[in-house]
């Protein structure tokens, strides 16, 4: 008898460890992420399952798009090299749960920073790396210019899980009109159910519309109608907990947008570092101690900005040179007449 | 005393090691959840849902709460499930009996379509019909109207409403129709056994549930009138049809793929009952000079049944759990709608999927319950 529970007992504790250890990464420690971070070696990143200039794979499987540039940052600044970075493409129906089971440790996928999300479901918004509004898009021969043209019975394809079935909802009930809303998971069976005449229009941010217009069947019969229904600020999050690593992603989007404000990129960051200006001399590492308050060196900033570049050559690069948005509109410096603003880098 | 303690001391154990699993998830969980801030709660489910559903067999809109969308959703679910059993069972027993056949050319045709369907994977086949065979319908303002009044087309099937008048005047003949063919079918069994006479029961009860419930139209103030569908124009390019009622496309491929999928298993439920039945009991049957109908409804039948109910049973159960696929094509189903939208803007997601695991679980049970009433009501009553 004795001896059946002390073979019970070793069981329960082999048992006990095996549960044990899985629980290890969820202790709310001081940069626990940081520390597992390095240890692994790379940096876990949830992304969009193919938006372009988002973040979209190509065949070889390579990850582009400004949500991508964002975690390639923060693996340059901790890990020393932007590509040490395991992309997860996730659904909005999943994302939020890959982020806070902690399967993932930035969620950098066109995600709306909502009050909800953002107090709610422990979640902790960073930053904003595009400003975004909900539009419709219809078919240019349809006639319909404005919104105020929809009537009642007209049927509306969007994605699931996101502020988009809210914003809807909000938009047709206000206007009074009746309307069928056709939910699918992802975004390649929208744009094939749109392409197909199930619906007369399809709602997402504008610069999802933008996106998604390459990937129809006749990119050039359909048009994005002018009105933005909503505001969509689209950035990074992290799970609730870990104020340090929740810096390191803040600093590392704000590294980008600054670098461009003071007009350090890619190609002169190094020749930067004997600039007479001591904000640009603190971006490059150069001046100052910033990387020791995230436990980082002093030439995390540097290295972002010289593998990744700044905002304004990663937003070229993915959204403006492929055709998706030429014009900045909102995200734009704020020296420039649009938004972008971060608070400084000292 | 040892015999007891051998007993019932691993009994004990695997409980015991059941519960502190169990226990020790909980609280890991609980510990996980406290540590990022999340909350544990089913508050959520009468706050306003504020999003609206495409489909919905009840009054619905963004203003109600998450416990009326998860109805919605549960509704919609039964709705397809229910529907797609009715088509699955209907049409498994036809090709089931064309197995049998002798008729060369149904017997194979009967066993190429179940071949085909039951060996393609259910998504693909959901998949193919709402992709390839429904996007293949006409637009609205295109599509030609069959039997007059209906229109299929790429945005759904359009049919006429039935708008009654007194229509509880007609269910209530209707339910006295049922009633007396009740009551008609236990007096001829009387008849039977006690004096040996045969009425034609089958007759009597068709023409009981017509003339009862056309009585009321003619003396009880019912009245039924037709809304039709109406093409309406929503701008330069696209149409709709207004009045009548819409079935969107969504549902007809998941009842198509669901029933086409789910039949060709019943129909092997129903040859595999049919051939169980001894040989000797239909030589048997026919030499003490039944009719074959009768041969086949009195004699193989009750024995068929019961070996065609228990597997059948399996089948419904996964049809009811494959509607869950609904997802994949947007029909607002339970795990769209509920473990979908409301999860998603709830961020509740523990509490929801818990719901959801445990709504299934009920309709697979309930299911399961009703088909073994059934079963236990046809078995072999040994005397």
């Amino acid at each position: 008898m004795f001896k059946i529970i002390k073979q019970l007992t070793s069981v329960v504790a082999m048992f006990a460890m095996l549960f044990a250890f899985s629980t290890e990464t969820m202790a709310a420690k001081k940069s626990k992420t940081l520390e597992n971070t390095k240890k692994r070696g790379f940096v876990r990143c949830g992304v969009s399952q193919g938006l372009p200039g988002f973040s979209n794979a190509d065949e070889s499987g390579n990850w582009t798009g400004i949500d991508v540039d964002v975690c390639r940052a923060v693996a340059a600044a901790t890990l020393g090299d932007a590509t040490k970075v395991k992309f997860t493409p996730l659904s909005a129906k999943e994302r939020f749960t890959a982020l806070t089971s902690g399967e993932i440790d930035i969620l950098s996928r066109n995600t709306t920073w909502t009050l909800s999300r953002d107090a709610d479901i422990g979640l902790t918004f960073v930053g904003v790396n595009f400003y975004d509004g909900q539009g419709f898009m219809v078919r240019k021969g349809s006639g319909i210019a404005s919104t105020s043209e929809f009537k009642n019975g007209t049927s509306v394809c969007t994605n699931l899980g996101t502020t988009t079935e809210l914003n809807m909802r909000d938009f047709f009930d206000s206007k009074g009109i009746s309307y069928e809303p056709v939910v699918f998971e992802k975004a390649d069976e929208v744009v094939a159910a749109y392409d197909a005449g199930r619906c007369d229009t399809y709602t997402t941010d504008k610069s999802g519309l933008a996106a998604q217009r390459t990937k129809l069947s006749a990119p050039n019969d359909h048009v994005v109608l002018p009105e933005t229904i909503s505001k969509e600020p689209l950035g990074p999050v992290v799970r609730q907990g870990d104020s340090v690593w929740e810096d390191i992603v803040r600093w590392s989007l704000n590294t980008m947008i600054e670098a461009e404000e003071y007009g350090v990129d890619s190609s002169n960051a190094d020749m930067m570092k004997t600039s007479n200006n001591p904000a640009i001399k603190r971006l490059v590492g150069a001046e100052g101690e910033l990387g020791a308050a995230f436990g980082l060196d002093n030439e995390w900033n540097l290295r972002i900005i010289k593998q990744v570049g700044n905002y304004g050559e990663s937003y070229k690069r993915n959204i403006a040179d492929t055709g998706i948005l030429p014009d900045r509109g909102p995200n734009e410096l704020w020296t420039k007449g649009g938004i972008l603003y971060v608070p400084p880098a000292r | 005393m040892n015999n007891i303690i051998k007993k019932f001391i691993p009994q004990i154990l695997a409980i015991l090691f059941v519960v502190l699993i169990f226990g020790f998830l909980t609280l890991n969980a609980q510990t996980n959840m406290d540590n990022r801030g999340i909350d544990f709660g089913f508050d959520f489910l009468s706050q306003e849902s504020s999003f609206d559903v495409q489909f919905s067999l009840i009054e619905y809109s963004g203003s109600d709460s998450y416990s009326r969308a998860f109805l919605v959703g549960l509704l919609n679910t039964l709705l397809v499930s229910f529907i797609s059993i009715i088509i699955c069972t209907i049409l498994g027993v036809i090709i089931g009996v064309a197995r049998l056949s002798s008729n060369y050319l149904i017997k194979n045709s009967a066993a190429c379509y179940v071949e085909f369907f039951r060996n393609i994977p259910l998504l693909l086949q959901i998949f193919f019909w709402y992709y390839a065979a429904l996007r293949a319908l006409p637009m609205p303002e295109k599509a030609n109207a069959w039997f007059g009044v209906t229109y299929m087309t790429v945005k759904g099937y359009y049919i006429p409403a039935m708008v009654w008048e007194n229509l509880n005047v007609f269910l209530y003949c209707g339910l006295a129709a049922i009633i007396s063919i009740i009551v008609l079918r236990n007096y001829a069994r009387k008849l039977r056994d006690t004096q040996g006479k045969q009425i034609p029961v089958f007759l009597y009860s068709v023409a009981l549930l017509i003339v009862l419930p056309l009585l009321s139209f003619l003396f009880g103030g019912v009245s039924l009138g037709f809304e039709l569908p109406e093409l309406k124009k929503l701008s330069k390019i696209s149409y709709i049809y207004e009045g009548g009622i819409s079935l969107p496309p969504e549902l007809i491929a998941l009842v198509l793929a669901l029933s086409l999928y789910t039949s060709t298993f019943v129909a092997e439920c129903v040859r595999a009952g049919i051939e169980g039945v001894s040989k000797g009991q239909k030589e048997a049957a026919a030499s003490v000079g039944l009719t074959p109908n009768q041969v086949l409804k009195l004699v193989i039948m009750p024995q068929a049944l019961r070996i065609i109910i228990p597997p059948t049973t399996n089948q419904y159960l996964n049809l009811t759990k494959n509607s869950s696929l609904a997802a994949a094509i947007a029909y607002p189903d339970l795990v769209l709608v509920f473990a979908g939208t409301a999860l998603m803007q709830t961020g509740k997601a523990i509490e929801i999927v818990s719901i959801t695991m445990l709504t299934y679980l009920t309709i697979s049970l309930t299911i399961a319950a009703i088909m073994n009433w059934y079963n236990k009501k046809i078995e072999i009553k040994e005397k």
